[in-house]
């Protein structure tokens, strides 16, 4: 007989899941596996909301599996952990990103590229090794490889600084990739929300000069005054977007919806490049002239591997880069999803489990 | 009044109209300035570019224009401050003719990219006149675009490297596809891919052929070296193929789905697009971020890597297969041209058939 979500494994969880695509969350009975070898298991403190945990909640992207318990931006305290265990010890502080496995062996996994491996498992959502599906950190315990697990710098807040898990690796990755973090380098950040922000905060930390793009001047003062941003685009301004023609080195989209491409192709000096690291679900109309006329690139980029989020972790701790966060607590999920949609949040939501989150 | 505005009489081919056929047409070049030196041209390749030009296809053609920009010839005149050429050498020259020589860009050799490029046809030139291309008996050209063709290349078949040989040269060194033992694949077995083909075998890469026509597959692993030959509208054979390329060069001048060859590249693979369709192609963005891939443009290449294209062909035997015509067949080309029925470029016998009347 199959076993359900509260009998598969032997550790009680809790946490709150979406059922259905209405993404509507409720509190949800589970259970965690117990701690193998390789395993370290910690009491979750805090999660990050990301956008992607919205998508999934209500099976936007066709591969949700429910119930759904989704928080991909975990920090917490470890409990235990397995026999082979040497990074970590009871006590420590660690964090969860997006990736709880990987095959290990490929190409890009003895790369230090989990992130492209084709047998990538997502840390909720996905089949895991045992063939059970993973919950996420919107729960009160975890239990991950020790080498999905990052080290969290004694001097880096647990709160603030969970959505540097997800929403820090995706724009630190491709700012190195593409060479991007070069003193004096122009760059352009589309879109001030969660990606965006941390975007502009990174690279500045780089020392690279940078402008928002952004389709609301409402957002002006605060990229410049609370960010550091050195200039801000209204991307509907043909003036502004003209005057501003061929100055960018490189551009970070982290714009999620469909958009032109063209205006920002047309933002890029020569042997200028974009990446994409929000997903529109529909393709974008690539014109191909200026491309070629101007050698110009357009990449994309998925979060990062995990040595290179513990290395973003610690830059992160020594440069004091910080999210912008709002704390809220576990009940008050739904409406926090429902002002994320509506971008109505500076700039991420992070759930207070370790106050919030009680068994019933 | 196009026939008087400059001092040295000229003659060739040119089209009037959208029709984009050639016709007979005199015309001038300038006196040979100082750093000047005046070609006889010998021959000229056919590039589908010179095809699009000539129909307006891509908006921009002022009538009357004499197209050809794959030039070879010999040095009839040297301007005073020119000391890398004499009378007789043999020469080439490519797609751009001037540029402003002072800015940043052109301080770095990428005069291709400057700002104030001018193009051998089409253009206007420093002097205010249009520039007139290859199809033409001479031609007047600043010594900084003019190049040496190896000795021991034949000057027909090494006529088309000046554009298709530079157009998929340079990005093959720019991203990076000069590692020997990787996985290039060519899109498009035409002028420009024919020759990526030679090149990437050449720079030791396993070399793929990707194309529509089942027919090109035998010459593509016979005759050019090919690895292997994938007929991209076959399913079966692209799905067995994905992940498995690290760069593809897209030669196709047609609006065409990227999808697929987004597919067939590897994790962070790289596809380089040098092909000129008229309207915008369809970028799925998902393949991009999940399999960080990217999809990179570049145009032609600056004079001192034209070179070094030209001086790597000469180490390595490198020639465009070629089918040589006179130039009153130009229409005639345009039109098979436009079917891809060419194996792989036509070239001009001017110095032969180019009489004036």
């Amino acid at each position: 007989m199959a076993k359900s979500p509260e009998t598969e494994h032997p550790l009680k969880a809790f946490g709150w899941a979406s059922r259905d695509t209405s993404g509507f969350f409720s509190p949800f009975k589970f259970s965690r596996r117990a701690t193998g070898e390789h395993d370290v298991q910690f009491k979750v403190l805090y999660c990050g909301v990301c956008h992607s945990d919205l998508h999934m909640a209500k099976n936007e992207w066709g591969f949700s599996q429910y119930p759904l318990v989704p928080g991909h931006e975990i920090v917490g305290e470890v409990t235990e952990v397995g026999s082979k265990v040497e990074k970590f010890k009871v006590g420590d502080k660690v964090g969860v990103g997006c990736l709880v496995g990987s095959c290990r062996q490929c190409d890009q996994c003895t790369n230090d590229l989990e992130n492209y491996c084709d047998k990538q498992i997502l840390t909720y959502s996905a089949p895991y090794t045992d063939g059970t599906i993973t919950y996420g950190g919107y729960s009160n315990l975890m239990v991950a490889d020790e080498h999905f697990v990052i080290r969290w710098p004694e001097n880096l807040p647990l709160d603030i600084g969970a959505p540097l898990l997800c929403a820090g690796i995706t724009t630190y990755s491709p700012l190195r990739y593409y060479g991007l973090d070069k003193p004096g380098l122009n760059v352009g950040i589309v879109g001030l929300g969660g990606l965006g922000h941390v975007a502009v905060k990174f690279a500045k930390a780089f020392g690279t000069k940078v402008t928002v793009i952004s389709t609301s001047i409402n957002k002006k003062k605060e990229a410049i005054e609370q960010l550091g941003a050195d200039s801000f685009l209204v991307s509907r301004d043909p003036e502004e977007m003209k005057a501003a023609a061929g100055t960018l080195d490189g551009i970070i989209d982290t714009v999620s919806a469909s958009h032109p491409l063209l205006p920002l192709i047309s933002l890029l000096k020569p042997h200028g490049k974009i990446v994409v690291v929000g997903a529109p679900e529909k393709p974008l109309e690539l014109p191909v002239f200026p491309i070629i006329i101007g050698r110009k690139v357009i990449g994309g980029s998925a979060i990062g591997g995990i040595k290179e989020t513990q290395e973003m972790i610690d830059f992160a701790a020594k440069h004091n880069i910080l999210p912008d966060v709002e704390i809220i607590p576990i009940d008050y999920i739904n409406t926090a999803m429902d002002r994320l949609l509506k971008s109505d949040v500076k700039y991420r939501f992070v759930i207070d489990i370790a106050k919030s989150l009680k068994p019933e | 009044m196009a026939g008087t505005e400059n001092s040295q009489k000229s003659f060739g081919w040119a089209a009037t109209d959208t029709s984009g056929l050639l016709f007979p047409f005199h015309f001038s070049r300038r006196e040979n300035g100082s750093d000047d030196v005046t070609i006889k041209i010998l021959y000229c390749g056919v590039c589908h570019s010179d095809l699009h030009s000539v129909k307006n296809e891509w908006g921009f053609t002022n009538y009357p224009i004499v197209p050809g920009h794959e030039i070879v010839g010999l040095v009839t005149k040297t301007g005073s401050d020119v000391k890398k050429f004499k009378v007789g050498d043999r020469v080439g020259v490519g797609v751009i003719v001037g540029s402003c020589k002072t800015c940043d860009i052109c301080q770095q050799d990428l005069e291709n990219y400057c700002p104030k490029v001018i193009f051998t046809y089409n253009s206007k030139d420093q002097d205010g006149t249009k520039t007139y291309g290859g199809y033409s008996d001479i031609i007047v050209v600043d010594q900084r675009f003019v190049l040496r063709i190896p000795d021991n290349l034949s000057s027909g078949a090494c006529a088309p490297l000046l554009c298709a040989g530079i157009t998929v040269y340079s990005p093959m060194k720019y991203y990076g596809m000069t590692e020997p033992g990787k996985h290039l694949g060519v899109a498009g077995l035409g002028g420009l891919g024919h020759v990526a083909v030679k090149f990437g075998k050449a720079f030791g890469l396993k070399v793929t052929v990707i194309s529509t026509s089942p027919k090109k597959e035998s010459e593509a692993i016979n005759r050019l070296g090919a690895d292997s030959f994938l007929v991209s509208s076959d399913p079966a054979q692209l799905k067995a193929a994905m992940g498995t390329m690290d760069f593809i060069i897209d030669t196709i001048a047609a609006v065409h789905p990227l999808a697929p060859l987004l597919g067939l590249l590897k994790m962070n693979g790289k596809l380089v697009t040098v092909g000129l369709p008229d309207k915008p192609l369809e970028l799925p963005i998902f393949p991009l971020v999940l399999g960080r891939k990217l999809v990179g443009g570049s145009d032609i290449g600056g004079m001192k890597e034209t070179q070094e294209m030209l001086d790597f062909c000469g180490k390595h035997n490198i020639i465009a297969d070629i089918e040589m015509i006179r130039i009153d067949y130009i229409n005639t080309a345009f039109e098979r041209l436009a079917k891809s029925d060419v194996r792989y470029r036509f070239v001009i016998d001017v110095a032969n058939t180019l009489a004036s009347n």
